[in-house]
């Protein structure tokens, strides 16, 4: 039976086309994932990605906008918290601060009603309470399994961080939850006390068999601690996978980048396993994509060889620092500045050569291309979105006042150094080098991303302007429009 | 429950609690505009009301008092009342939960006690009723509002500002006045907003001692008291409702303003 | 008005005597203007109350003050009708402006500043505006029963005093508390009555004492709304002090009332002790 339910449940969550919208900005964007029963799974992401959004989904708190979740083959979507056999451990914890200890991991169990294996007269099973003694039996079995035993008594508010944590833990998995949701638990503690409470969070894990879906924006904690890693960003799901599948096959540029210290590079498929970058052809292990197919393409730091004579690329290094184990180099080669780690120290101003196995690049497909947004025509000539109004060819008669969807493609939009240069102002926030140039990140005032591929480079926090010419923005008619829901 | 109907139920509370609290005000401002004596009867729109409120002499005259009194014993208020501050929060915590005790004795008295002990006490001492007794009165009364918003912006203080003053060259003295200090005002500020008000409030106190100084509460309880109010009293209750709204409103928005600002 | 003024410790870090020090002035010598003042304006006239209290007309200790007080059945009447009007009234302020707090910060009205601002605001206008409005109010409706007058401009005039500590704390709760209930299986009626209301009992005790403390001690509201009928003890020492001749017995009174809110204090005190950490009590 148990063996068969098993099989039977194989997913115990099941997230399908999970929208989430606030005040029309787009928190989660069409999620789907599957969390197999027993299973450690961390959402990954900087902050503001959605993670923590889709969690409370998970728990209950917020209703998606559209999409449904699926907790063992039900539909929960609309199940409100209280009823869902699912447990969170908050972020600051959340202990309530007019309890004591066993009364704050007790609350939960004060409030279950359990099936006595009875039924009544119309054939519906009977509940009943736990007894106080089967109350006291549970806390006091699971203080120990934090290690508090003596601390039952205790006030929460005169607790150290790590002991509230532990409470906080206790009186999640004292419910005996199905799933047990863990936002960002170990943010609020110092580095020693958190690499301390990773090990025993893993331990634990293994100890009661319960899922666990855990949320950090801490790669090291999310490699280190998972079964599975979902990595997201601006509300999608990057990357679903191993630790290590997600290391070595970061599915896309974002990944490479966040994931560990990487190379990124702009290239073209030439044909399957040929690759080009830095002008020269390479040997892959990729396939299956169209010829002359531009891709992003990683190279980790510990997969490029040195040698002084001989290799695929010339260059120079630029600057070397000891890590302890290996020296971590720059190399100019190629227009492009790789990050290079070998245990053998070359000095600055050396010639080197690069070289690279297949198995030591990974390509991934190009993310979008174009920027894309939704605005308002103010006039015949001009439309406004991002906040600011910008000069269009309006060839296909749209009026003043229609929603319409615009377009634009990065390498059609100039940035410049002085913000009253540009339609509208924006903040620089990432810059990838792409090989031959660089793809910038920027937010404009009202928080929107534009990405734009330059020959400049810009820095992290630079103030500046957006230009687009008239001609490169594509403007079509919307017809649907966004609901968003006003709870927070 | 569906989630719109519990919205609009909400919505619906809240409004009818709103109405509840204006409507009376709302009448008020409306009967101002008729001249009929008595209450609740329309007898057709005029300004007559208006017209008498300023040419009233004794209204006029306690009105002024009463900004006179709120301005002195607001500014008194003030001053006293952001050094003591500054004193209890530096002190130890013995002395800090006497000085703490002797402040809290007027906020948590009842107002008609600290008006009759006013009242014993001027008398024995010999301190005429009249000016001098309401302005002593009124600014103890007001002093611990001061304490209380000036001490928040005290433990917000950088305890080393002090030092950095000290550190590039002020004296001890100029330290203070010229780092510390400008931390507190807006504290003082609201202070120094808060004693006015209350100062402008109160007439349970002042109505024990105000020997013949008229204030507007003063007149309002006195007109009010008295069977069958008169009329004018509408037209001055709606130019105080409307001005006192109007500044609140107004303070309320500037501060909310900056403290989006700052959070910016 | 009974808001608490408990002033926060220094940090400790100031160690050095120069800090301490202005010119060899203590920092906390700036209070001693205002605790002079407070000990001759404030202590003595109390003092003198309590003279006046325990002597008769020439002079003499006397305990016949009380004894007035307690021998008058109508007076513990007028005192237990006070205690009564101003019950009633803060249980009724109390049960309108909790919910309303919970909805002006619990549901999407939160972010409504404005609003909150709209309930808050009649605080400041003089109570005796208020009551003069009320009394319109209450003339048009055609209310004649006195008490019901009083008691219904007492709930007017000091609803905002509740609401606003109540909101105060409700606002300040942290949101994660409600939600781990509900997490841990509390339906939102439970949630509420097993963790938002105990958290919120500072901001309760604070708002009961800033409406209980004038209601029970108040003369301006009955005078004006009221009859004969509706004397409360407020009146009662109002009128004792008409006359010079009635300072002691309305000195003690007095006293008697000083006493009773002394206790309550102490009382709302011992409630909230423990809680602090949770309060953003006003």
């Amino acid at each position: 039976m148990a063996v068969t339910a098993r099989e039977k449940f194989d997913n115990i969550i099941e997230i399908k086309n999970v929208t989430k919208v606030f005040d029309g900005i787009t928190a989660v964007d069409d999620v789907n994932l599957a969390v197999k029963r027993g299973e450690f799974v961390t959402l990954l992401g900087p902050s503001g990605c959605g993670k923590t959004t889709l969690l409370r989904m998970i728990a209950g708190f917020e209703m998606p906008t559209s999409g449904t979740i699926m907790l063992e083959k039900q539909d929960v979507t609309a199940v409100p918290p209280h009823l869902r056999p699912i447990n969170t451990v908050f972020q600051k914890y959340a202990l309530f601060p007019h309890l004591n200890v066993f009364k704050n991991i007790a609350f939960g169990l004060k409030l279950k009603r359990i099936p006595t294996g009875e039924t009544d007269k119309k054939g519906k099973p009977v509940f009943r309470k736990f007894t106080k003694d089967e109350i006291a039996e549970k806390v006091e079995r699971v203080l120990k399994l934090v290690n508090l035993e003596t601390y039952g008594h205790r006030n929460v508010t005169g607790l150290s961080g790590g002991q509230q944590q532990r409470v906080a833990i206790a009186r999640a998995i004292v419910c005996e939850p199905k799933v047990l949701l863990l936002d960002e638990p170990l943010g609020a503690l110092d580095l020693k006390m958190r690499k301390e409470m990773q090990l025993e969070l893993a331990a634990m894990h293994k100890n009661i068999g319960i899922t666990f879906i855990y949320v950090t924006h801490d790669q090291e904690e999310a490699l280190t601690m998972s079964d599975k890693v979902v990595v997201m960003t601006d509300g999608a799901v990057q990357q679903y996978g191993t630790p290590k599948a997600i290391y070595d096959e970061p599915a896309n540029a974002f990944v490479a980048d966040f994931i560990g210290e990487s190379n990124i590079l702009s290239g073209v498929m030439k044909s399957d396993f040929l690759v080009e970058f830095c002008g020269t052809k390479f040997k892959c292990l990729d396939k299956g994509f169209a010829p002359d197919e531009r891709v992003d393409l990683v190279v980790r730091p510990e997969d490029i060889f040195i040698a002084p004579k001989k290799g695929a690329l010339k260059g120079e290094v630029v600057s070397t620092v000891f890590k302890g184990t290996y020296y971590e180099m720059e190399i100019l080669a190629e227009g492009y500045q790789f990050t290079v780690q070998n245990t053998v120290e070359r000095k600055p101003g050396e010639t080197v050569f690069l070289s690279v196995e297949p198995d030591g690049i990974h390509i991934m497909k190009k993310l979008k291309t174009v920027n894309e947004f939704i605005g308002t025509v103010v006039d015949e000539t001009t439309v406004e979105f991002c906040g600011g109004k910008f000069e269009f060819v309006n060839s296909s008669g749209l009026q003043k006042g229609d929603a319409v969807r615009v377009t634009v493609p990065f390498d059609k939009v100039e940035l410049t150094d002085d913000e009253a240069d540009g339609c509208i102002g924006a903040n620089v926030t990432q810059t990838f080098y792409k090989g031959t140039y660089y793809q910038v990140q920027v937010y404009t005032d009202d928080d929107t991303d534009f990405f734009i591929d330059t020959v400049d480079e810009w820095d992290m926090g630079d103030r500046v302007g957006i230009k687009i010419k008239p001609e490169d923005i594509k403007v079509e008619p919307v017809t649907e429009n966004a609901e968003g829901d006003g709870n927070d | 429950m569906n989630k719109r109907v519990k919205s609009a139920l909400v919505w619906a509370f809240v409004t009818v609690m709103l109405a509840i609290m204006y409507v009376p005000i709302l009448i008020l401002i409306i009967y101002s505009f008729t001249d009929a004596k008595a209450l609740g009867v329309w007898n057709g729109f005029s300004f007559e009301l208006y017209a008498n409120l300023f040419t009233d002499a004794e209204i006029m005259g306690a009105l002024g008092n009463s900004l006179i009194l709120a301005a002195v014993s607001a500014f008194l208020a003030t001053v006293l009342g952001t050094a003591a501050a500054v004193g209890i929060y530096y002190m130890k915590a013995k002395r800090k939960a006497v000085a703490g005790f002797v402040a809290n004795i007027t906020m948590e008295n009842a107002e008609i006690v600290t008006g009759v002990a006013f009242m014993m006490f001027f008398l024995a001492v010999n301190i005429g009723y009249g000016w001098g007794a309401l302005i002593v009165a009124h600014t103890m009364i007001t002093v611990p509002y001061v304490i209380l918003s000036v001490t928040p912006k005290l433990s917000q203080l950088n305890p080393n500002l002090y030092e950095a003053g000290l550190d590039l060259g002020a004296s001890p003295i100029g330290s203070m006045f010229r780092v510390v200090i400008p931390q507190l005002i807006p504290g003082m500020i609201s202070g120094f907003i808060m004693a006015f008000t209350l100062s402008l409030d109160d007439f349970i106190v002042s109505k024990f001692i105000n020997g013949g100084v008229e204030t507007i509460p003063i007149y309002l309880y006195n007109a009010l008291a008295k069977r069958g109010a008169d009329p004018t009293l509408r037209a001055l209750s709606s130019v105080l409702f409307i001005a006192v709204l109007t500044v609140l409103i107004a303070l309320n928005i500037v501060s909310a303003k900056r403290r989006k600002a700052e959070v910016k | 008005m009974t808001e608490k003024l408990v002033t926060p410790d220094a940090p400790k870090s100031l160690k050095t005597n120069k800090a301490k020090r202005i010119r060899g002035i203590k920092r906390s010598t700036f209070s001693m203007p205002y605790l002079a003042l407070s000990i001759i304006f404030v202590i003595v006239p109390l003092f003198i109350m309590l003279y006046y209290a325990f002597t008769d007309l020439d002079g003499n200790f006397s305990l016949a003050n009380f004894a007035h007080f307690f021998s008058r059945p109508n007076i513990m009447a007028v005192m237990g009708k006070s205690f009564l009007v101003a019950l009633i009234t803060t249980v009724v302020c109390f049960l309108l402006a909790y919910p309303l707090a919970l909805a002006l910060t619990f549901t999407s009205l939160n972010r409504k500043f404005i609003l909150v601002m709209l309930f808050i605001l009649p605080m400041w206008i003089n109570s005796l505006l208020r009551t003069y409005a009320m009394k319109i109010v209450l003339h048009i409706l055609d209310v004649t029963n006195a008490w019901t007058a009083v008691t219904v401009g007492m709930v007017y005039d000091f609803f905002p005093f509740m609401l606003m500590p109540l909101y105060t704390v409700l606002s300040g709760m942290d949101r994660s508390l409600v939600e781990a209930s509900q997490d841990l299986g509390a339906s939102p009626v439970k949630s509420l009555f097993k963790v938002v209301l105990p958290l919120s009992l500072p901001g309760i005790v604070s708002g009961v004492l800033m409406v209980f403390m004038p209601t029970v001690s108040t003369f301006a509201i009955s005078d004006i709304l009221g009859d004969t009928s509706t004397y409360l003890f407020g009146n009662v020492i109002d009128q004792w002090f008409r006359n010079s001749g009635g300072w002691h017995i309305g000195s003690a009174y007095s006293f008697i009332l000083l006493i009773l809110i002394a206790a309550t204090v102490l009382i709302a005190n011992k409630i909230t002790k423990g809680h602090t950490e949770v309060g953003g009590v006003l």
